[in-house]
């Protein structure tokens, strides 16, 4: 044990493992707060859909040999992001379905730009870790670490103050709507929101397993909370400490972050299930 | 002036007609019950009037002081409501929403009100019980102290006692009619046609023919009679 806390303070004193931390922990507690609501609505899969789309946008900025594709990944993102909500609304096409379809095709036009045009000499390797995150979260910059951080703060501050009003949407949209409540755009700052989370989390965990730090702390929350307001920081303190723990795992172990860390994150919802088990039995 | 005017309301959705010429109006201390075959349009109706779709045609006017957002809605149960992990006074807090505004965080008069609702719908007790462990009626009453932090004026509600047991079900309406007695209008929806002609003092009945009066009118009316002859054989079966 005091060996390895000896190799984590020897790994700690290198930034670019300091940055993964911090960067680590924030998107960790980004994605946990909207995931309650985002399970809760039967919006589960838009962070697959989404990172998807970031990842056909990543390519085309690639095939355009822009500078920062941040620029313009996370525009297209968050259209895409509003697009969907507006499709979960349509009756037409209902939100699972218009999810798929974004889904699957973003990522068949992702995968075949990056075919016809990529320069790269390792493209399955590429590609592998877009999907699957790559050591792309131990060589941030500094400049990158800050653009987290502050974001991280806008994301952060935008849930505590909208925090009512999300719960009344989530809970009733309905009866929000008809007290008078401007659904419309609480339902666009949470897509804007969530758009601004996936490409943010893209570095750490890559796109396939962003769904997983939306989804596994908020289902772990649910099992053993009964508020609102409990689940709510139950899963953001779970996914918070499951991301520390995954990180430095995947540093001594030297295993995939982001695979360490959903691992994890699935532990521990397994323990949670466990713990409602047992206390439901025992209440019988 | 009427609380609430109806004149030539088209309903439908997506450009479609399904109903025309809806015309009723209700002054404040109404009960009024909108009844109806299945699908004739009574659900479109309600949520015309609460402003979440448009009407196809056709006016609705608020009067008598009573602004568009001050209308309290009690809606059929979603399957969101039933595994969502809130206590019952998050829930009926969140009814007063309209009421913040702009402010991020309920203040000291909305956590008044929302205790005063919980009380009147005798719902205290499970302040900090989980919403989804609740029966059905209690689970009700919530809602409707919910609404009731939203409006002191209007409340509709959509079928209030459907999948509700007999007792609960005569709890549910004796409540009702305490809160219309206190001053609140009633505008509700039933396929109980028994109790609507019973508590209503006013009846729209929504079909190919349409009927909007006092209740004793209904009764004795062509479309009333039948109607209630009909529903009435329905439940000796």
């Amino acid at each position: 044990m005091s060996a390895m806390i000896e190799t984590i303070q020897m790994y700690l004193q290198f930034p670019f493992v300091r940055y993964a931390l911090i960067v680590g922990v924030l998107i960790a507690l980004c994605s946990s707060l909207l995931g309650v609501t985002l399970v809760l609505k039967r919006f589960s899969f838009i962070g697959d859909g989404l990172s998807h789309v970031a990842f056909a946008a990543m390519a085309v900025a690639g095939v355009l040999h822009l500078a920062d594709d941040m620029l313009f990944t996370m525009p297209v993102t968050i259209l895409c992001a509003i697009l969907l909500l507006r499709a979960g609304q349509n009756s037409r096409i209902k939100g699972d379905a218009a999810i798929a379809l974004i889904s699957v095709s973003t990522m068949a036009i992702g995968y075949l730009l990056l075919n016809l045009f990529s320069t790269s000499a390792n493209l399955s390797g590429d590609v592998c870790s877009t999907l699957f995150g790559s050591t792309s979260i131990l060589t941030l910059s500094q400049t990158e670490v800050w653009l987290c951080i502050g974001l991280s703060i806008v994301v952060v501050a935008i849930f505590i103050l909208f925090y009512n009003k999300i719960f009344a949407v989530t809970f009733d949209e309905n009866f929000a709507r008809s007290s008078g409540t401007r659904v419309e755009a609480y339902n666009l700052l949470i897509a804007v929101v969530i758009a601004v989370i996936i490409v943010l989390a893209m570095n750490l965990v890559g796109s396939l397993l962003i769904s997983a730090l939306i989804i596994f702390p908020a289902m772990s929350a649910m099992r053993v909370f009964k508020s609102f307001k409990s689940v709510t920081i139950c899963s953001a303190v779970l996914s918070v400490v499951c991301a520390l723990t995954g990180i430095l795992v995947s540093i001594v172990q030297s295993t995939p972050v982001g695979s360490t860390i959903v691992a994890i994150d699935l532990v521990a919802f397994l323990l949670f299930c466990l713990f409602d088990a047992v206390r439901s039995a025992v209440r019988k | 002036m009427a609380q609430l005017t109806v004149k030539d309301l088209a309903l439908g959705y997506e450009g479609h007609v399904i109903r025309q010429n809806v015309n009723f109006s209700i002054d404040q201390g109404d009960y009024l019950c909108i009844v109806g075959e299945n699908g004739s349009g009574k659900s479109t109706l309600m949520k015309t009037i609460l402003g979440l779709q448009k009407p196809l045609g056709g006016s609705i006017a608020f009067g008598d002081g009573l602004r568009n957002n001050e209308v309290g809605y009690l809606p059929q149960q979603t399957q969101v409501q039933r595994d969502f992990p809130a206590t019952v006074w998050e829930i009926v807090l969140s009814g007063c929403q309209a009421r913040v505004g702009g402010r991020p965080f309920y203040g000291k008069a909305e956590k008044a009100l929302a205790r005063q609702n919980m009380e009147r719908m005798r719902v205290t007790q499970f302040a900090n019980r989980c919403y989804r462990e609740l029966s059905g009626g209690q689970q009700q009453r919530v809602l409707l102290a919910r609404a009731l932090c939203a409006t002191q004026k209007l409340l509709l509600l959509d079928e209030p006692v459907a999948g509700l047991d007999p007792k609960v079900t005569a709890e549910m309406y004796s409540l009702i009619e305490q809160l219309n007695r206190e001053g609140v209008t009633i505008i509700m929806i039933s396929h109980d046609i028994g109790a609507a002609v019973h508590y209503a003092n006013k009846i729209l009945h929504v079909g190919a023919t349409m009927f909007f009066g006092p209740t004793e009118e209904y009764r004795h009316s062509a479309i009333g009679s039948r109607f209630l002859a009909e529903e009435g054989d329905e439940r000796h079966d």
